[in-house]
């Protein structure tokens, strides 16, 4: 095998990942050597180095195309992803400053874990070849299982953190497996390449490919919280100091879809009547479990815990849709999922005081005599969570359910539409709780909204605004790069 | 010398993988449960390499390196976690690390 040196090509390619590492460790030095440091350096910092990751993605993207033999791709799909997960680490970083402060935390390691944690979503979300799906997920997991347990004196983020840990890697071995049987019965661990086998004509027996399928079902359904294999989330959405629940909510959950439609739209779309009922009933039960289970919580960051666990079952409907129409709802669905749900947790940020200690859904009562903005926020988040028109949530919907229709899903979206009407009972209670009743301890106690935290509910709540109004601007770019994936 | 068929590797590591999520789902020392883990890697690791040996491939050899290394990743960032579970609560018995509830 020739050796073959990097061209500056397939670094281009690759930049935003070298930028996000190089940052994150300088971080690591920094923190060891700078003595007289101001509090908010690395949150500057962080953001800067996030810029200039976003500008380097859009860079990477204007010329598109393989980098390193094919391991990676940077097409459309590749840098919507990587956009979207840099903008979701913009906002977390907007929201921790005055959570960094208040919890006494070391602001050093947390930024650099968020850099290296999203290094690894960028590389997910344009990995091309099944090692570097397998490296990004790690990379991206092990990060953030670390930043699950970042109050380290906290029982409870410990808890989350051991959690984390234990099922994801419990889930990665699974979807290594199914890599392991997958390579042996194609003889390749390249996604495109799997597809040529797989629809040429030594097409390998059918079963190990199916059963790798399955596996990877349900190493990815780990990562993306779906039913049956949801169970971990609710603990750690709870335990983690609310940005990281946040942060996890949003951007490792975004890449790993991103590498579930990968490989299941491209690699694997030969075999797709066979894992199509799989993803199926996974679609079902996680709108079902999430939804009913949201139901009867009366813990805010729980409440949005299933919340999240039910929205992954309605993008696990775009994806059992198989289509075109599908891949770009799905995209559509995250990106508008990861702001509104980015706010919502920004609020709870605000409201839960020092300690984290008022985190009930009494807790909101009242909040909109004391500080009508903050109100005003969550009304639009929670709105858009629901799926009411003019918010980014309704069209994500539609587009899902439309999605699904075209390819004859017809029970699938009609039970994912009774799911969302149920939805809307546990958002409107909040809703109820900050418009209708007498201010609550919580609410008294609450020091006004910092700069940070202003930005992280106003540029969420644009961008609701906006994918809600003019909804065809990301969409058809998610259309175009979904089409131009194959 | 006779070769060994690679039905046999595979057998092995399919054993080897279903005795991890035993562990896992059975045991109640959050070290055993992290072993279990390690064993399920470990039983993939040999797919890959069986793999490989057959196909006369150096992929599958790769990509057993890099479960190694992501491994020995993992396993630093887990024993830290399962030290400090173990500072804030003397117990390292999963069933007593269970706080949460609605």
């Amino acid at each position: 095998m020739p050796i073959s040196f990097p061209t500056t090509l397939d670094l281009g390619r690759f930049l935003p990942e070298i930028l996000l590492t190089v940052f994150g460790t300088l971080f690591m030095v920094l923190d060891a050597v700078l003595q007289k440091r101001s509090k908010n350096l690395f949150g500057h910092l962080t953001l800067l180095a996030l810029a200039a990751a976003l500008g380097a993605s859009l860079y990477a993207g204007s010329e598109p195309g393989p980098a390193f033999g094919g391991m990676l791709v940077v097409d459309g799909f590749a840098t919507f992803f990587r956009v979207l997960v840099l903008g979701v680490g913009m906002l977390i970083v907007l929201s921790s400053y005055r959570f960094l402060a208040r919890e006494n935390a070391e602001t050093g390691e947390y930024h650099a874990l968020l850099l290296f944690s999203l290094a690894g979503q960028c590389l997910m979300a344009s990995a091309n070849d099944l090692i570097m799906v397998f490296i990004g997920l790690e990379i991206s997991s092990i990060a953030s299982y670390v930043l699950a347990g970042y109050l380290r004196d906290d029982k409870r983020a410990n808890e989350a953190a051991l959690k984390y840990f234990l099922l994801g890697s419990f889930a990665t071995a699974f979807f290594l497996y199914g890599v392991a049987i997958l390579y042996g019965s194609t003889g390749t661990v390249k996604l495109d390449q799997i597809h040529a086998v797989l629809t040429g004509p030594n097409a390998p027996f059918p079963v190990f490919v199916t059963l790798a399928a399955a596996l990877m079902l349900v190493g990815l359904g780990f990562k993306v919280s779906a039913a049956p294999f949801q169970v971990w989330a609710p603990d750690v959405y709870q335990g983690a100091p609310t940005p990281v629940a946040a942060f996890l909510s949003a951007a490792p959950k975004a890449a790993a879809f991103a590498v579930f439609l990968r490989i299941f739209t491209t690699a694997l779309e030969p075999i797709g009547t066979a894992w199509e009922p799989l993803a199926w009933g996974s679609a079902l039960a996680s709108m079902t479990i999430g939804n009913f289970a949201a139901l009867l919580q009366s813990n805010i960051k729980r409440m949005l815990a299933y919340s999240s666990i039910a929205h992954a079952g309605y993008v696990l409907v775009a994806l059992t849709a198989r289509s075109d129409t599908g891949t770009s709802a799905a995209m559509f669905y995250l990106a508008a999922y990861a702001l509104m749900n980015l706010g919502a947790f920004a609020v709870v940020t605000h409201l839960s005081g020092k300690g984290e200690r008022y985190l009930t859904l009494d807790d909101f009562a009242g909040l909109a005599q004391k500080q009508p903005f903050t109100a005003a926020m969550l009304t639009i988040f929670l709105l858009s969570l629901i799926g009411v028109p003019l918010t980014g949530g309704f069209f994500g919907k539609f587009y899902i359910f439309k999605a699904a229709l075209d390819s004859h899903l017809v029970w699938l979206a009609v039970l994912g539409l009774l799911n969302s009407a149920v939805a809307a009972y546990y958002y409107l209670r909040v809703l109820v709780m900050m418009y209708m009743h007498d201010p609550s301890q919580a609410v008294q106690e609450a020091e006004p909204l910092s700069h940070g935290l202003q930005l992280a509910l106003v540029l969420p709540a644009l961008g609701t605004l906006f994918l809600g109004i003019f909804p065809n601007w990301v969409l058809e770019f998610a259309g175009h790069s979904a089409a131009l994936m194959k | 010398m006779a070769e060994i068929p690679i039905a046999w590797f595979l057998t092995l590591s399919a054993v080897l993988f279903v005795l991890g999520v035993a562990g896992f789902l059975f045991r109640r020392n959050i070290i055993t449960v992290f072993m279990s883990i390690e064993l399920m890697l470990n039983a993939v690791n040999l797919s890959f390499v069986a793999f490989s040996y057959q196909l006369k491939q150096v992929d599958g050899n790769l990509f057993a390196f890099f479960v190694m290394v992501v491994a020995a990743a993992e396993a630093a960032v887990g024993l830290a976690i399962i030290l400090t579970v173990f500072k804030n609560r003397s117990t390292l018995n999963i069933d007593e690390v269970e706080t949460m509830k609605n």
